[in-house]
């Protein structure tokens, strides 16, 4: 922030810093009237869009959160199916206990963010890829120490109680509804944070750790908070998933299977953008949707790309549209303009 | 009794981990990269030997023979092209790379082989028979035969990295590639080189947990991988002997907590790796000798 004041409080020099080429205002509206129009789904398309709708929320939700993990913070979990399988266990005990489920999905964020803070003391100790496989074994620790509680339903998991009585098409609405607003809570905390201190942190951190903890940026503090975010974020697509598929069963909520889908629809969409998920999301649906009667073939096929991408376009499809256009939706950088008499680009905006 | 019987298990067993920990221990400790696929490449391993037992007809121990160089040069091929293209960007993409080849094998085995877990059925006399030690104490030859070959392979690793020629070699660059490229070694076919020993040790470990259990597409990293980073952790980064003793304590955990309730077994072990992480992140063996 201090950066933009400083820098247009002395138009002489002849540069403005801005957060977008073109006014942001429009992308605001235009984000507003799609969010709109797609609450307003449940009255004018079937319950089988919906449901498939409600996956893709899900989907985008883990992806957006993989990507302020891995694109920002340079965190690879493979264990994020953790918060998944939380966020659907905190439902169902709520649900056991006679609350509806849908109240249950604050309890899921709240109680996925505490329960990040004790795991992310436990996996902070190791370093990239022992990072990694740490966060597997804490979420096959944890399934395996839910399943020794019975009354929860122990290893075959239960059916989720709290919906008897109720008008299916209302579910389905409500489910979807429900979808709808942990990802738009979901995707602006992040692009919030992102324009905030975190995202300045982050960045720094990702050009140059050694520089940025010698500026006193709070490297560690920056990276749990991440956690604590990402966790709280998958724990409610943990929520949503439990409501959507009416049953919780241990080894499905935290399969592994979760965190491939996350991790594959950011790495092709781009990793570090704030669009790259929705894009690998709509890349991810179309090809389950296709392949859906070929078993795991989506999967093998999203990994394959996955990793083409990984190699050889590094910036993922986001990318390619962005070396094109040049457009952000969700700024979170700056841009340098020069006020000249032809103005001309004088910097690259900075990635992210 | 019942205690000592669990804990000698214990302790075969875990030779076994260590053999599947030496390759990821090498493959961290040379080129820095953490290898998600590492235990199914374990199961690729062992349904290779399964396929070639019953397509060919050899005896069981041959397939050793043939499998083992087989992913070697499969480890060599791999670290040179893909692994090598990922190491060339960023730490972070070996970790995506690795992480959706071991997706992308984990489901290929389950589309073209089914869920069904499978045994590598040997039929020979020292494989199925025992001794016992005692009164109570049963014990199986292969167990101790795979111990045994564990150990020889760690012994004979860490000679080799310790005494001979190319030994230097691996560990010069694993200290400074740029270095030692400086000094005319190619670092890229000494990693090459690296990974060819990490993917045979792995193959090796893969078959003999085929013939000592049972091998299933999802077995490679719900237990295999799960398993072999534990015992890396518990023993200390970096160290072969760490890893011996880490596989050790992780088997002996597991046969105790599989004493008190059959189900415990993986968590028992899961919960000895979380303690050594809280109480001694740097393991039991802290960094000292090799890789």
């Amino acid at each position: 922030m201090s950066l933009a004041t400083k820098t247009t409080a002395r138009p002489a020099e002849g540069f403005r810093v801005t957060r977008g080429r073109r006014n942001v205002a429009w992308t605001g509206l235009v984000a507003l009237i799609v969010v709109v129009v797609l609450a307003l789904f449940p009255y004018i398309v079937y319950s089988g869009t919906t449901a498939i709708l409600v996956q893709a929320f899900i989907v985008l939700t883990l992806a957006s959160m993989w990507n302020l993990l891995a694109g920002y913070a340079g965190l690879v979990s493979v264990g994020q199916q953790v918060f998944v399988g939380l966020g659907a266990y905190f439902v169902l005990i709520v649900a056991i206990n006679g609350t509806s489920p849908f109240a249950a999905l604050p309890v899921a964020v709240i109680g996925c963010g505490v329960a990040a803070l004790p795991l992310w003391w436990l996996v902070s100790r190791l370093r990239s890829g022992y990072f990694a496989i740490a966060t597997w074994v804490l979420a096959a620790t944890v399934m395996l120490i839910i399943e020794k509680f019975s009354s929860i339903g122990g290893g075959t998991g239960m059916p989720l109680p709290g919906f008897a009585g109720m008008d299916p098409a209302l579910l389905t609405a409500y489910t979807y509804w429900a979808g709808l607003a942990v990802t738009v809570v979901a995707l602006a905390t992040i692009y919030l944070l992102l324009r905030g201190r975190l995202g300045l942190v982050l960045t720094a951190v990702r050009d140059d750790e050694v520089a940025a903890r010698s500026s006193g940026a709070r490297v560690g503090l920056a990276r749990m908070l991440v956690f604590v975010v990402a966790g709280a974020g998958c724990g409610a697509a943990g929520a949503v998933l439990a409501i959507s598929q009416l049953q919780v069963q241990p080894a499905a909520v935290f399969s592994v299977q979760w965190t491939a889908e996350m991790a594959f629809a950011t790495i092709i969409g781009g990793l570090g953008t704030i669009e790259g998920p929705i894009i690998g999301t709509a890349v991810f649906m179309v090809l389950q949707q296709t392949l859906a009667s070929y078993n795991a073939w989506y999967l093998i096929i999203l990994g394959l790309v996955a990793i083409f991408v990984a190699l050889f376009a590094r910036r993922g499809l986001w990318g390619l549209v962005d070396e094109r256009i040049n457009v952000r939706l969700f700024p979170v950088g700056y841009w340098l303009r020069v006020d000249e008499a032809r103005p001309r680009r004088l910097a690259r905006p900075r990635r992210g | 009794m019942a205690w000592v019987n669990a804990i000698i298990q214990g302790v075969l067993v875990g030779g076994l981990y260590a053999l599947f920990a030496c390759g990821l221990s090498l493959m961290f400790g040379v080129m820095k990269v953490v290898n998600l696929a590492h235990g199914d490449l374990a199961v690729v391993a062992g349904y290779l030997a399964i396929g070639i037992i019953a397509v060919i007809n050899i005896p069981v121990l041959w397939s050793f023979v043939i499998v083992v160089p087989l992913m070697a040069l499969l480890g060599y091929v791999l670290q040179r092209t893909i692994l090598q293209g990922a190491l060339d960007r960023s730490v972070l993409t070996t970790l995506m790379v690795t992480f959706g080849l071991s997706v992308v094998i984990e489901n290929g085995l389950l589309q073209f082989f089914t869920a069904n877990s499978r045994a590598i059925g040997t039929g020979l006399a020292l494989v199925t028979g025992s001794f016992t030690l005692g009164s109570q104490i049963q014990i199986g030859y292969l167990p101790v035969v795979i111990f045994v070959v564990a150990v020889v392979v760690l012994l004979g690793l860490q000679y080799f990295l310790s005494r001979s020629k190319y030994g230097r070699l691996i560990r010069a660059v694993a200290d400074d590639k740029e270095a030692a490229q400086l000094a005319g070694a190619d670092y890229r076919h000494v990693f090459g080189i690296a990974a060819a020993i990490a993917f045979g040790t792995v193959a090796l470990a893969g078959i003999a947990y085929g013939m000592y259990s049972q091998l299933s597409p999802t077995t490679g990293t719900d237990t295999i991988l799960l398993f072999a980073f534990a015992a890396v952790v518990i023993g200390g980064l970096g160290s072969l002997w760490g890893t011996l003793l880490g596989g050790v304590v992780l088997g002996v955990a597991q046969q105790i907590g599989a004493q008190i309730s059959i189900s415990d077994e993986v968590l028992a072990g899961f919960i000895v790796f979380l303690a050594v992480l809280v109480l001694r992140p740097q393991g039991l063996i802290s960094r000292g000798a090799q890789s």
